[in-house]
């Protein structure tokens, strides 16, 4: 699905990422862990295509197409989908518009016709149910004066709808209760099909309890210095990082 | 019909003045002695003074004093540093003056050549009558790199009947110094004083400088002074004014941001009572890039007063990254008092975040209901509600001998407990 | 590489102006100039009655002694007085009976601006007045307002049969004196639109007035008055386009609102004259006078979405004058490429309890300047009065300006004003975060922009709305190659 090689990356001359490299095959469930400043973010905005950084090296297949040559917004017609680790207000664009314009360019863009409103309808109630999203929320601005709790429900709410191929989960947990934690996990287990992957970025363990990895990676200092099972997460939980450092050193 | 509205030519009222013996560029004084000659009063129909009526002051004529007198004053802060000036003349037997390293400190009229480079502008005719007939002033000159821990204080005090004071003070703050400056504005057994000041200030590269303007000077006082401010960059500046009294009371307040990465607050009380006008003009240049400005008046309104708030923010093409803020608010404690507030922006850049608010209203009733019920009396209440509108502005004054001698006096002046 | 918001501003330059055609229909045109004999000219061909005449008179003298004001935050080449054509008509200027009997180049005229006349008759019950540079050519919907006792008509017609109202209230709420622009229009007007709600009567449709200038060298001189007697309602619209010309065209409406005892009026406008092409050659000249009164319990509501013209000079202002009367200002101001735009409102508060609303939303891109003038005066009697104003820029480039010139009076301890005001950028995270969602830059920032002016927008009755969002996305979206 992904293939990311020797990926390097800078931010205003700074380089974060220092040749990564990870594939990620359909039906799979990825957990990227590490310590803060290990450039866990920096991955998931190069892979949705911000373009305050700079690659300097290295390449991203995304199911045969060349994923760093592409505009973010063709990116996510492919299929790719970011929950943002601060999901962004929009003022006065409804959630409903925001998520049918979002529909629609995609399904113009695979040469559909945009979908009816009663199919959409249908399908925001199907699918906010899914995270126990309010449907009052979805008539609300896009995001706006939402809780934290509710602003990440919000984007596995759009996940379920966009059906993405990937999606990559950048901090999610961070700022969840226990309950709310509960409801976005199950949501993406629900999701999850032989025909999508998963990407989860986390800091702590606590979300890998939740939605059980395949392969949990960790990331230091710009790349992947070990990889193993979810046995590598409780590893990692009781040792803390500094056992990932002095093992490199 | 326009000749009647014609107003009082500007030659009269300066011409029991003498012209100034500071050193000004001589191109200077031509330019500020023409502008005298053909400019008018400004009258409401002139966009900077459309809320301040000047006919009454133009009518009228001040003299300067020939020599120091002597007075009593009220000081705000025990500094070694403390240059007296009686009716806009340097008092020296007044003044404590304690050299310090790397400090200049003296009336400008000792040492008038820094005029020289002045870059001092005839915007109004204010500033030409300032550059023509100023008596003196002071100049500070702080080295590059110094720091003068306690605060310089210069205490201005008019005494007598109609007299006028004319002020040229010239400040320098060199790269990375550090020092902060009292204005101290008073009257003493004074009736019909008229008070003109210019105030030149540069804040050099990394320095840091505050500058405490307090104006107490009696109801009867007319006060037009000018802050004229250039910041260089890493530098940071502070200006804290606080306006108790005066008959009629305008600062203009211009501050020029020169260099990246500078840092501007800009504080203000005033407090209008009697038939007191007090009004605020202030300026916020942004002309480069990666600055930040933060600004806050307050005014409280009784009798009727007027008071008058034009706060401009201006954001200069290129000069991207600016946070600009400004707050104007007001209360109003009479019907027969008045408010004009006109806060603006004006933004040539787009990547910029500038805002403006402006409140005015009376105090809570809700809140003094609440205080009441409590067992507060309503005039304590009313109080307590004033002091903590105001409360808001005193407090980023980080001096506690200026914030003391400020509360001290609201205290005896208008029985506000802080 | 993506499509960067710098070359969306260049595409904005290249946008063409989608109303931009010239139709043939002949007029009727007297010489350039203004005189005295102009205006009895116009007054004669209008076969106006002597008090009208002298009104003109009066007003053109009035003029004569004025001078054009300079202190709008704006800078153009002030127009020549003597080298406009005051009056101009299309030549067809008898009567329609009914729709079939109007000139099929007109209707295509029509059709060209957006306005299907023959959609809105069948669908939405809309009535339209429809002023073509300076005559009113078609009322729809006439008979069915009378029944109710609603005079729906053109300026000329009232003038003729209903003199009575015209004179009652004709220069009441903008004397002919108020300014060099309302002076001119007094003197030179030629038509326009009239309305009179009786007493206690709600309108059943939105009545509509669209504006078009459209031969070359004339200027625009309506005048527009409503009247909404006690407890009555109305909605009314208000459209504008002209056609692309290399000169610059003069528009000086005057439009007075009367809104009596427990009266509301509300008073929409979609603005969209000429703005010049992207070198800021020709375009027009928009310097209007819009005030309403409100007498006890009145309401009056402006909401404006401006996106044309060179240049904007524009204050829809409410007058508070009876207690517990409501004054609101919902504005959408775009600039694009050199256009300028000084507009906002005035509220002044004289009765008690009187309460204003002011909600302004300027979007700068170009090399344009939007500002924001505003005005809100508490009398000393308006015991109680309230204010809230809020003003947002936008700003897309920065080659643009967006100013706030916000004039605060207060003369009442008891009144409670707020203001707010913000300047920023259109933000860039919003925009990635739309494209993340596979939506392109272009419909992204149409869809943040339409967001962010939904406040006015919502103010709109449903097919301005509609309208407005579209042209707000034509203004500023352009077509990507």
């Amino acid at each position: 699905m992904i293939k990311i090689n020797n990926l390097h990356a800078n931010i205003e001359g700074k380089e974060i990422l220092k040749g990564l490299t990870l594939e990620v095959k359909p039906g799979e469930i990825h957990a990227i862990m590490g310590p803060n400043g290990a450039g866990k973010s920096t991955l998931a905005s190069i892979l949705a295509g911000r373009e305050e950084y700079e690659v300097t090296e290295g390449s991203v297949d995304f199911d045969g197409l060349d994923l760093l040559e592409m505009d973010t917004e063709d990116r996510a017609r492919a299929g790719l989908f970011l929950a943002f680790q601060y999901p962004v207000e929009i003022p006065g664009v409804s959630n409903i518009n925001f998520l049918r314009t979002a529909m629609n360019e995609i399904r113009e863009h695979k040469g559909m016709d945009p979908i009816s409103a009663k199919e959409f309808m249908a399908m925001v109630k199907e699918k906010s149910a899914l995270v126990e999203l309010d449907p009052k929320l979805a008539s609300r601005s896009v995001n706006e004066g939402f809780s934290g709790g509710e602003k990440k429900r919000n984007e596995i709410f759009q996940m379920a709808m966009l059906e993405p191929k990937l999606a990559i989960l950048d901090e999610t947990d961070s700022g969840l209760d226990i309950d709310a934690l509960r409801i976005v996990a199950n949501g993406v287990n629900t999701l999850k099909s032989d025909k999508n992957a998963t990407i989860v970025i986390t800091h702590y363990k606590r979300l890998l309890d939740y939605i059980i990895p395949d392969f949990v990676h960790v990331l230091y200092d710009g790349r992947i210095v070990k990889s193993g099972t979810k046995e590598l997460a409780i590893e990692l939980e009781e040792k803390g990082y500094d056992w990932i450092k002095a093992e490199l050193v | 019909m326009e000749a009647t509205l014609m107003t009082t030519n500007s030659t009269d009222f300066t011409k029991n003045w003498s012209p100034t013996a500071l050193s000004f560029p001589k191109k200077l004084i031509e330019q500020a002695t023409e502008f005298i000659e053909t400019t008018h009063f400004p009258t409401t129909r002139d966009e900077h003074w459309k809320y301040t009526r000047l006919a009454k002051l133009s009518k009228q004529q001040f003299l300067q004093s020939k020599v120091a007198a002597t007075a009593e004053f009220d000081s705000i802060s025990n500094s070694n540093n403390r240059l007296v000036f009686v009716n806009g003349l340097f008092n020296a037997g007044l003044s404590n003056l304690t050299q310090s390293n790397g400090l200049t400190l003296t009336a400008l009229s000792e040492n008038s050549a820094v005029l020289n480079q002045t870059n001092v502008d005839v915007i109004d005719l204010f500033s030409a009558m300032n550059i023509c007939f100023a008596k003196d002033g002071i100049h500070v000159h702080v080295a590059k790199n110094q720091t003068i821990e306690t605060p310089i204080e210069i205490v201005f005090v008019q005494t007598g009947e109609q007299t006028a004071a004319v002020i040229h003070n010239q400040i320098t703050i060199d790269e990375g110094a550090k020092a902060s400056v009292i204005l101290n504005f008073q009257s003493k057994n004074a009736k019909n004083t008229f008070t003109n000041v210019i105030s030149n200030v540069s804040v050099g590269k990394n320095a840091h400088f505050t500058l405490y303007k307090m104006q107490t000077e009696n109801e009867t006082a007319t006060f037009i002074g000018t802050e004229n401010v250039t910041q260089e960059r890493d530098s940071y500046f502070h200006i804290h004014t606080s306006t108790l009294n005066g008959l009629l009371v305008r600062n203009n307040l211009n501050i020029k941001v020169i260099g990246e990465n500078a840092d501007t607050h800009l504080n203000g009380m005033y407090l209008g009572h009697g038939s007191m006008h007090v009004d605020n003009h202030t300026v916020v240049d942004h002309t480069v890039a990666n600055c930040e400005s933060n600004e806050l008046y307050k005014g409280v309104m009784a009798d009727k007063s007027t008071g008058v708030f034009n706060g401009k923010v201006f954001v200069r093409k290129d000069a991207q990254k600016i946070n600009a803020f400004q707050s104007n608010g007001n209360v109003l404690l009479s019907d027969d008092a008045t408010i004009n507030s006109k806060p603006e922006l004006e933004i040539y850049a787009d990547d910029v975040k500038c805002s403006h608010g402006s409140t005015t209203g009376q105090l809570d009733e809700e809140a003094v209901f609440y205080l009441r019920a409590r067992g507060i009396s309503e005039k304590a209440a009313r109080q307590l509600m004033v002091s903590a509108f105001i409360g808001d502005v005193i407090n980023k004054i980080d001096n506690t001998e200026v914030s003391d001698y400020l509360t001290s006096k609201l205290e005896t002046m208008f029985g506000w407990d802080f | 590489m993506s499509y960067t918001e710098h070359e969306l501003a260049k595409d904005l330059e290249n946008q063409e102006y989608k109303f931009g055609f010239v139709s043939n229909i002949e007029s009727d045109q007297i010489p350039k100039g203004l005189n005295e004999d102009v205006i009895r000219i116009i007054s004669a061909k209008k076969e106006e009655p002597q008090w009208m005449l002298d009104f003109r008179l009066n007003a053109f003298r009035v003029w004569s002694e004025m001078t054009e004001p300079d202190w709008a935050h704006v800078h153009y080449q002030k127009p020549n007085f003597q080298d406009i054509v005051y009056y101009s008509a299309p030549k067809q200027t008898k009567k329609y009976e009914s729709w079939d009997d109007v000139d099929p180049e007109m209707k295509e005229t029509m059709k060209k601006l957006g306005i299907s006349m023959e959609e809105q008759k069948r669908l939405t019950g809309v009535a339209v007045d429809f002023v073509m540079d300076s005559v009113s050519v078609a009322t729809s919907f006439k008979s069915k307002l009378k029944e109710l006792g609603i005079i729906f008509c053109s300026f000329s017609e009232a003038v003729q049969e209903y003199p009575e109202l015209v004179q009652k209230y004709m220069g009441t709420v903008v004397p002919t004196s108020d300014n060099f622009y309302a002076a001119l229009n007094s003197a030179v007007f030629t038509d326009g639109s009239f309305c009179y709600i009786p007493k206690g009567v709600r309108c059943p449709m939105e009545l509509s007035t669209y504006f078009r200038i459209n031969e070359g060298g004339t200027g625009q001189f309506e005048r527009t008055l409503v009247v909404a007697d006690e407890g009555s309602y109305v909605s009314y619209l208000e459209g504008c386009t002209a056609p692309m010309r290399d000169e610059n065209q003069l528009h000086a409406a005057v439009v007075e609102l009367v809104s009596l005892d427990n009266a509301e009026i509300k008073y929409s406008t979609v603005q969209n004259w000429y703005p010049g092409d992207k070198n800021g050659k020709g375009g027009i000249f928009n310097f209007v006078t819009k005030r309403g009164i409100c007498e006890t319990n009145a309401k009056i509501s402006w909401t404006q979405v401006e996106t044309g013209s060179a240049v904007t000079w524009k204050y829809p202002s409410c007058i508070l004058k009876g207690d517990h009367s409501i004054g609101e200002f919902y504005s959408v101001a775009v600039t694009n490429n050199y256009q300028q735009a000084d507009t906002g409102t005035k509220m002044i508060h004289l009765g008690r309890n009187t309460k204003s609303t002011i909600i302004s939303k300027g979007i700068s891109a170009g090399k344009s300047s939007n500002s924001y003038r505003g005005l809100v005066q508490i009398h000393k009697g308006a015991h109680n009065a309230r204010n809230f104003s809020q003003c947002d820029s936008l700003l897309m480039t920065d080659e643009c300006g967006a100013h706030t010139f916000p004039y605060i009076e207060c003369k009442n301890s008891s009144a409670k004003i707020e203001h707010e005001a913000t300047t920023s950028k259109i933000g860039e995270d919003q925009i990635f975060y739309c494209k993340q969602r596979g939506i392109s830059e272009e419909k992204a920032i149409g869809l943040i922009v339409n967001g962010y002016c939904k406040e006015v927008l919502n103010q709109l009755p449903m097919e301005f709305a509609v309208e407005a969002q579209k042209l707000l996305t034509i203004s500023l979206e352009g077509s990507v190659g």
